[in-house]
């Protein structure tokens, strides 16, 4: 018998994880892991500014999180954004972040760290049941979107420019990512937390990218490596209670990267002479 | 802040009013020494677009003072030995992959990010005491800085700007075209290490003013400003420097007078300068 708060946290990982696999391989492919950082920040500044307007924090959240990734896509050419853009544009995001705390813990009195704590870096022991299911339906939705933009987006990624002479809507497919990636990311804040959601998109894909050249192949392990993490994190801090369950999800994803770093290093090395 | 002094625009007597709190002395000194290391190192960072190592090697800072914390050593070594750390972590595993390019590279870091977060959450966690601490480490605790730390910070920036005078010009030349710098003899792959070391440095003295998350606004912001108003490197650089110096004085002046964090208005000041000199730039280019 397991216990029901395992339960939610099971199917709520999964299905984060597996989102977050599959926009990450396209992050990485796209270089664009820089702007999952921001919107990584932007969830805990709109949590904060959920909780200190008396507002619905997951709502704020959500609701601050895509509309910056909607910016992003708006601002940037080709809806890419420079980096310094994102960079100055998160760094104040974050600033802003400081304030909402600050007003929501001047108006609440004592309990104030750990308020900060649960969004920075997640909850996953915490999720509802209706949490679950909301989280669920979205990465579901998530995956459908990327599966049917997926062909596309290879080719407006790795070449954009004939990619546009094909008549393949180069921008539209851009600012259309980004905001999948704001949802990916919502959803994983809830899970491992506004700080650490960057290791379950970008180290499972960084691996599979190393693993394989073949983009299905490693669009498909990219989420099947995110997916192993998560279990094996809340294995792993099931079995160690002491060490927090983002931690260890994220400590597992790395140590995948890091295997797959390991594994072809020595394949890169023996390539090189060849070229 | 809870002591909201009244301004009174009488400027001369709200400086001096303000100067005479100790710990507001030591926050200018300590912001003053941070914001010239950082609109210096900051400048070479936006130009070899190195602005998500940046984030990240602030972020290292965040694990180095709960680290510090849990092991009962100081703080400056937790801050120093894991932005280093990161640093050198960084520019391994980004070198096997060069020839993959920046994709490859971000994957990297972005897992060095993730994983060094978590860290410090975990060390956070295993010390019980710490989470309130959590709060300070992450936005900063700008009004309690010691007379030692500011010694510290100074002697940090001495180390730091000499060798950025050192390495400046082929540091400049192997960011602007490596390829020709390496065949003039420049050793590229030796000094962008070193620079990342730098770096590290830097965001371990600017996270002691502004908190973890908040030292990459003093990193970037001067920078990416000054940057968009002058193409001449050397005004650039000093720019960058005023810039950050201008902020960050402004930043904790603000502070002091209002209840927002130093952070918030630290930031919010550089901020509301990228946004004007983008517009300058903005309206200047479409003139031109």
């Amino acid at each position: 018998m397991i216990a029901p708060y395992l339960v939610h946290a099971i199917v709520a990982g999964t299905a984060i994880a597996v989102a977050a696999g599959v926009t990450g391989y396209f992050l990485v492919l796209r270089a664009q892991v820089f702007t999952t950082d921001a919107l990584g920040h932007v969830t805990y500044t709109g949590a904060m500014g959920g909780l200190a307007f008396a507002f619905n924090p997951l709502a704020g959240l959500f609701v601050a999180t895509v509309a910056v990734a909607g910016g992003f896509a708006v601002l940037g050419r080709r809806a890419r954004a420079d980096d310094v853009v994102i960079g100055s544009a998160f760094a104040w995001v974050l600033g802003l972040g400081a304030l909402f705390q600050r007003i929501y813990t001047t108006r609440h009195g004592g309990a104030n760290g750990r308020a900060g704590a649960t969004y920075l870096f997640g909850s996953i022991f915490g999720i509802s049941s209706s949490q679950a299911v909301v989280s669920a339906m979205v990465s579901l939705a998530v995956c459908l979107t990327m599966v049917l933009i997926a062909r596309p987006l290879l080719f407006a990624s790795l070449d954009e420019a004939v990619a546009a002479a094909r008549g393949v809507p180069v921008r539209l497919l851009g600012a259309a990512f980004l905001i999948v990636v704001g949802v990916t990311c919502a959803q994983a804040a809830q899970v491992v937390g506004a700080l650490l959601l960057l290791g379950l998109i970008s180290a499972p894909a960084g691996a599979a990218h190393r693993l394989t050249t073949r983009p299905f192949v490693g669009f498909a392990l990219a989420a099947a490596i995110a997916v192993a993490s998560t279990w094996a994190g809340l294995l792993l801090s099931s079995l160690v209670p002491r060490t927090p369950p983002s931690f260890d999800i994220i400590a597992a994803a790395a140590l995948a990267y890091l295997l797959a770093f390991a594994a072809t290093a020595r394949r890169q090395q023996s390539r090189l002479p060849d070229n | 802040m809870t002591n909201s002094a009244a301004w009174s625009w009488n400027l001369l007597d709200d400086v001096r009013g303000m100067l005479s709190y100790p710990f507001m002395v030591n926050a200018f000194r300590g912001g003053t020494i941070v914001a010239v290391v950082a609109g210096v190192v900051g400048w070479f960072m936006v130009l070899r677009k190195q602005t998500f190592a940046g984030h990240t090697l602030s972020v290292a800072a965040f694990p180095g003072a709960a680290a510090a914390t849990l092991l009962g050593i100081s703080a400056t070594i937790g801050y120093f030995g894991f932005c280093l750390g990161a640093a050198l972590v960084i520019a391994v595993a980004s070198r096997p992959t060069r020839a993959r390019g920046f994709s490859a590279e971000s994957a990297v870091v972005g897992t060095v990010q993730a994983l060094v977060l978590a860290s410090g959450y975990l060390f956070a966690s295993l010390y019980s005491g710490l989470l309130n601490g959590l709060n300070n480490q992450l936005f900063g605790f700008t009004f309690g800085i010691t007379n030692d730390q500011v010694v510290t910070l100074g002697l940090a920036a001495i180390a730091v700007l000499a060798t950025m005078a050192i390495v400046g010009r082929p540091l400049f030349f192997a960011s602007i075209d490596s390829d020709v710098a390496a065949a003039r003899g420049v050793g590229v792959r030796v000094v962008g290490v070193v620079f990342l070391l730098l770096l590290g440095a830097a965001a371990a003295e600017a996270t002691q003013i502004t908190g973890a998350l908040l030292v990459f606004a003093l990193l970037v912001m001067p920078a990416a400003i000054a940057q968009r108003l002058t193409a001449r490197p050397i005004a650039s650089i000093a720019l960058a420097v005023a810039i950050g110096v201008t902020a960050t004085w402004a930043g904790l002046t603000g502070a002091y007078y209002t209840s927002y964090p130093s952070g918030f208005c630290i930031t919010s000041v550089a901020f509301a300068g990228f946004v004007l000199a983008s517009a300058a730039k903005r309206s200047g280019g479409a003139k031109a």
